[in-house]
This record gives C-alpha cells, sequence and structure tokens, in this order.
C-alpha cells in the first residue's frame, strides 16, 4: 500500500441487531418464559439480538459511519428480519488498541 | 447428452457428495465447483448442496453469499440458468435474495433431524416436472434455522404468483398452516417447505431430497426433485444450442 494517503482517524463502533418488531423470537421467548423460575415478574417483550463491534479508519467520523452503515445493511444485519443501531464507541486516541493485535 | 449439473463446495458444505452421487442417479454429470472459483465451468445447472457454510457465522448463508463463486451462480440465475438450494444452499439464495424471503431459526429453538411430509404446490415446474402428481413425499430434514418467513404482503404475492412450490402436509395431505402443527416441523409460515423466485428458474427448500434418492436407504421420494432439475437444465441447454453452451462456459 501506498503510504502517501492522508493521516486518518479509527473510530469504534458498536452495532446492535435485533429481530425486527412482528419477527418470531422463539430467544426472546425462552427467555420470558424463564422469568418465572427466578421470581421476577413484571418483565416482558424480552427480544434477543446480537451486538458486533469493530474499528474503522476513515478521514472523519461521517465517513467512518457510512462505512458501518453499509456494513450493517449488507452483512450484519438482514433487514428483511432484522433491526440494527449503530452506536459510535469512542475515537482516536480515546479507543483501546485491542482492534490492532499486531 | 449429457447434463453437467455444478454443485457448489464451501467450506462447511458437508452434502456434497451426497449430492453429486444422487444427481448421478438422476441422469446428471456432477461436477465440484469450489467456492473461490468465479467460473461455472459451462454447467448447465447449479445445486447450492446442504451443510454449514463459512461455519454459519453470523446468520446462516450469509457469509456464502459473498464468496466469488455465487457472483457467478447470480449472473447465471440472472440469465435463466437453473439454481437449486438445498437446507443450507436455500439459506444462502435467501441471503443473497435470489429467492424470496428468511429462514428463522426453527419454532422449537431445536435442531430437527427427522423425516417430513411434503407436498408439490405445483407440477410441472424446473423442479417438479417428474413428479407424476401432487401425493406428499417422505424427505429428510435435518436443520436448525428454517423456519419460512416474509411478511404478509409478499406471502400472498408469492401464492398468487405460485412461487411456493413446496409445503409440509399432514398425514391427511393437507397443508400444515398452523405453525404449532407438529407436521410443520419448524414453524415455517404457511407451511412453506420451498420457495421459487419470481421466474421460476432458482429454488430452494429445507428438505433432503438427496438423501432420498435410493429405496434401499429409506426412501426414493427426493429422485424425482432432483430428475426435475436435470431435464428442465438439458432441455433449456438443448434449446440454446451448443454454441451458446459453449459460450455460458466463459473463461
Amino acid at each position: 500500500m501506498s503510504e502517501t494517503r492522508a493521516a486518518a482517524a479509527t473510530f469504534r463502533f458498536a452495532v446492535n441487531v435485533t429481530p425486527k418488531e412482528g419477527i418470531l423470537d422463539p430467544q426472546g421467548r425462552a427467555v420470558e418464559q424463564s422469568l418465572p423460575h427466578l421470581g421476577v415478574t413484571g418483565v416482558g417483550h424480552v427480544r434477543v439480538g446480537r451486538r458486533v463491534e469493530l474499528t474503522v479508519e476513515a478521514a472523519d467520523e461521517a465517513a467512518a459511519r457510512a462505512v458501518v452503515d453499509r456494513l450493517a445493511a449488507e452483512l450484519l444485519a438482514n433487514p428483511l428480519i432484522e433491526q440494527h443501531a449503530v452506536e459510535l464507541l469512542g475515537a482516536a486516541s480515546s479507543v483501546a488498541t485491542e482492534a490492532d493485535p499486531g | 447428452m449429457t447434463v453437467r449439473v455444478g454443485v457448489v463446495v464451501f467450506p462447511g458444505s458437508n452434502c456434497d457428495r451426497d449430492t453429486a452421487w444422487a444427481l448421478a442417479r438422476a441422469g446428471a454429470e456432477p461436477v465440484e465447483l469450489w467456492h473461490e472459483s468465479a467460473d461455472l465451468g459451462g454447467v448447465a445447472a447449479v445445486v447450492l448442496p446442504g451443510g454449514f457454510a463459512y461455519g454459519d457465522y453470523l446468520r446462516a448463508g450469509v457469509i456464502a453469499r459473498f464468496s466469488p463463486v455465487m457472483r457467478a451462480v447470480a449472473a447465471f440465475a440472472a440469465e435463466g440458468g437453473h439454481v437449486l438450494g438445498i437446507c443450507n444452499g436455500f439459506q444462502v439464495l435467501a441471503e443473497a435474495r435470489l429467492v424470496p424471503g428468511a429462514l428463522l431459526r426453527n419454532r422449537s429453538l431445536r435442531f430437527v433431524c427427522r423425516e417430513v411430509a411434503v407436498a408439490p404446490d405445483r407440477l410441472g415446474t424446473a423442479f417438479t416436472g417428474a413428479l407424476p402428481d401432487r401425493r406428499p413425499l417422505r424427505l429428510p430434514i435435518a436443520h436448525g434455522e428454517g423456519c419460512y418467513y416474509a411478511d404478509e404482503a409478499t406471502l400472498d404475492a408469492l401464492e398468487r404468483d405460485g412461487q411456493v412450490w413446496l409445503r409440509y402436509v399432514r398425514p391427511d395431505g393437507r397443508s400444515a398452516t398452523d405453525p404449532d402443527d407438529p407436521a410443520n416441523p419448524n414453524g415455517s409460515l404457511r407451511a412453506i417447505a420451498g420457495v421459487t423466485n419470481a421466474a421460476g428458474n432458482v429454488a430452494g427448500l429445507m428438505p433432503h431430497p438427496e438423501r432420498a434418492a435410493e429405496a434401499l436407504l429409506g426412501s426414493a421420494d427426493g429422485l424425482p426433485i432432483l430428475r426435475s432439475l436435470v431435464e428442465a437444465a438439458g432441455e433449456r441447454a438443448a434449446a440454446a444450442g451448443p454454441v451458446a453452451v459453449r459460450a455460458g462456459g466463459r473463461r
């Protein structure tokens, strides 16, 4: 790769993927059905999804977010059955270096 | 003329050899297609076999969707080529949007491995042409994510346009449309076990016809489905003529 590229910042995102409203979520239902065994009442509408965390290198936050939005819509979530929410966790030096294990 | 049918091999496919064996019994010459190759080698039809492509990571079928071979399969399908996805292959087709809908986690949350009864909704298609009637077929299933889902408007359109080609049926032959019906093994909406694309040349199904291709092994009910595909692909190749067939085999 050429080294003439402009310096980029890194952004850490989380993509939270959950079943769309109205989609049967048997995992959520199973969790819900276990609640009485814990003696818990008043908890309902449990939905089980997945969370994907990733680091993006980009010129600015908007550019990074555009990449994450595309990944979320095309790969991380299936828009037919899932909804997703993108969450910015941190940027540049505030991000733990776990993303680059060497 | 021998009909060459490609069987895609993804990392994690585990029904590819059975499928090749069953396709040979159905009269085809099976050809293995490696997932990293975008060249289909001029085959007349493609089968995406069952298994756990790329470990079913993220969602069953989604990683496979982005493999080089699937770009070629999508182009082949767009030209009218016949493609059949079995079980995990159906999940790959759905993730690739080559057939409508999605396969959700089974309603029971269990991996279900047993024989089910399914009946063809339509005869005379590229996938049912060799079936004499709509009598139920006994086919094995083995999946954890086979609950067919599409929104109500899509389901209505699929039924109206004849894109539902296979349904789970009760012992009396009626569709197991209640998702809690024991004859509906995974909670599929409207008991859908298989759908096609709008053009009718791409189809997916959750049951395994290749595991029911020899009476000595329990059932040969799946063989006519594969024979239908082989015959449809053979007719298409013959109609296109030898030149077009060769041109289809991009080098």
